[in-house]
């Protein structure tokens, strides 16, 4: 058990640049004016 | 030993104190550790000597910990190291692949450019977009579906949103577009989404049983508490809009209460702008959450500074501060079983997307397009009426989105940015709003750094609760 370092969430990111881009997923926009998805609080649809 | 070979530290850790954690994101894994005091110091006085020094000598930092700690901590944060959740290895720039010609996913279509309030920051210039007043023909609407479905590929599913001006100015086409559109989708084996984006106005008992009855999600416009609301959203006579809205919104929530967060399936938002005016625009949201509504979005407004309302950098501070309010009290209101959401704290990380979608963006001009009136093409709602960005129109025969403006768009993604390549936000942000940028910089490659501040703001405050909340669930690893 680390004693100065919690991790609470695991991600592997960087291995999605290999198998990821299937682009399943919704259009996304980061405007101020509309709320569909941003890409940041998008959840992937594979 | 922790490897800090070519490692540029603040590009690919973001370390910050939020609430009474002291937190740090690794960019490349998307992972989120919470730090003790010592490793937070040490990895704060690592990136201080980096941002004066080529090479960092890990001697020379740390010299007020015990030996003995100092150890440990660098022992655990290789170890992190290895297993790629910390100071893991910083991906490779690499520009996202597209497919040509260009699948569109989305598009957006400008029912109504015309209006029944006249709201004081609207883009669209009280609903007209700087044009006409027009409302769009059940004959573009459907050149529209037809093209939509045509550039779709072999995406099953494609989106329309129907957005304005106020779009219930026009429900007859509205109407027949979805009869349309659900029928035209149904004979090639594809399905429309359909969304309506909508001041709340005309949204009477029937039109909110015709959308559920066609499953259509719904962005309903209100900007909180009435005084706020009725500042910058009046009528035409200057009255102000809440008390003809809210009930209309309120019938519309209750309806739907199971609705999805991350805008999946029939959902609804009630969204709404802040201003200058109302830079404590936590009390908006929690204003809305208490009326009962449980989706909610309350954005920055995008004015160009002479406007009394716009933003200015006086105002972050006050901006930021009460971002950490909201945070807090979203906390506060789940505990108390009022839970809300609030949209720009819900944060994919590790069931969000992957880094190809991450480094493009929005996909405006490739994958989502928008549809005037008229059936001028353009690569989104906010570029309408720019004729320099317009790709085409539906009304000419072989109507293919201009290549030239695709790959501009294509090619604006998070790596052309200069700004945006040491940025830790990069990948959750990936370079902001095109429309946002050019309006501030007249190029699509340079970021508007107002909105960049919030945004890294708002990240701040999501990875903090995404943070709480597996502490509460103890699902932490
Ligand atoms: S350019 Fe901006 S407003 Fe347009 S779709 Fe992209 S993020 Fe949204
Ligand atoms: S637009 Fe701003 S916040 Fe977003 S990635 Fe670029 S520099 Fe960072």
């Amino acid at each position: 058990m680390a004693k100065h370092i919690q991790t609470i969430i695991k991600g592997n990111l960087s291995v999605t640049i290999k198998n990821g881009g299937c682009g399943k997923c919704q259009t996304s926009c980061q405007s101020a004016c509309k709320t569909s998805c941003t890409v940041g609080n998008q959840v992937c649809e594979k | 030993m922790l490897n800090l070979k070519n490692y540029h530290i603040s590009k690919n850790i973001h370390i910050y104190e939020q609430g009474n954690l002291r937190i740090a994101y690794d960019v490349n894994s998307g992972s989120l550790h919470i730090l003790d005091e010592k490793t937070f110091s040490l990895i704060g006085e690592m990136i201080d000597y980096q941002s004066n020094n080529e090479t960092i000598d890990l001697n020379l930092v740390g010299n007020n910990l015990p030996d003995d700690e100092k150890l440990e901590v660098l022992e655990e944060l290789e170890q992190l190291q290895r297993d790629k959740l910390l100071f893991s290895e910083e991906v490779l720039e690499q520009e996202p692949i597209y497919p040509s010609p260009p699948i569109i996913k989305a598009m957006c279509l400008h029912v109504a450019h015309d209006c029944n309030l006249k709201c004081r920051y609207c883009f669209a210039g009280t609903g007209s977009f700087g044009g006409c007043r027009e409302l769009m023909s059940v004959e573009t609407g459907i050149k529209a579906i037809d093209f939509l479905l045509m550039h779709s590929g072999s995406r099953p599913q494609c989106e329309v949103d129907f957005f304005g001006g106020e779009p219930l100015l026009n429900l007859t086409v509205v109407k027949e577009l979805i009869a349309y559109g659900k029928m035209a989708a149904k004979k090639i084996n594809k399905r429309i989404k359909f969304t309506l984006t909508t001041n709340a106005v005309l949204l009477d008992e029937q039109t909110t049983a015709y959308l559920e009855k066609e499953e259509v999600s719904v962005v309903l416009s209100l900007d909180g508490r009435k005084e706020v609301n009725d500042r910058m959203r009046p009528f035409y006579k200057d009255k102000g809009s809440y008390d003809t809205i809210v009930p209309n919104i309120l019938r519309f929530t209750e309806k739907r209460p199971k609705t999805s967060p991350y805008a999946i399936g029939n959902y609804y938002y009630v969204r709404g702008t802040y201003t200058h005016y109302n830079t404590d625009f936590y009390r908006d949201v929690l204003h809305m959450a208490d009326l009962g509504i449980k989706m909610i979005s309350i954005e920055p407004v995008v004015a160009s500074p002479e406007n009394d309302f716009s933003l200015n950098q006086e105002d972050i501070e006050k901006v930021k501060e009460s971002y950490d309010i909201l945070g807090e009290k979203v906390l506060d209101y789940a505990q108390r079983d009022q839970e809300f959401s609030f949209f720009h704290f819900n944060a994919g990380l590790d069931d969000g997307p992957c880094l190809p979608k991450r480094l493009s963006g929005c996909g405006a001009g490739y994958e989502y397009i928008a549809v005037s009136p008229e059936g001028g093409i353009y690569p989104c709602h906010q570029f309408v009426g720019q004729e320099a960005y317009k790709l085409g129109s539906l009304h000419k025969p072989d109507s293919k989105p201009r290549t030239d403006i695709v790959d501009q768009f294509r090619k604006a993604n998070v790596y052309a940015k200069q700004e945006c390549r040491t940025c830790w936000a990069r990948f959750s942000c990936s370079g902001g709003c095109h429309a946002a940028n050019v309006a501030y910089s007249g190029e699509l490659t340079k970021v508007y750094s107002l909105g960049c501040e919030l945004q890294k703001k708002r990240l701040e405050v999501a990875y903090y609760l995404k943070i709480r909340q597996a502490l509460k669930v103890g699902t932490n690893c």
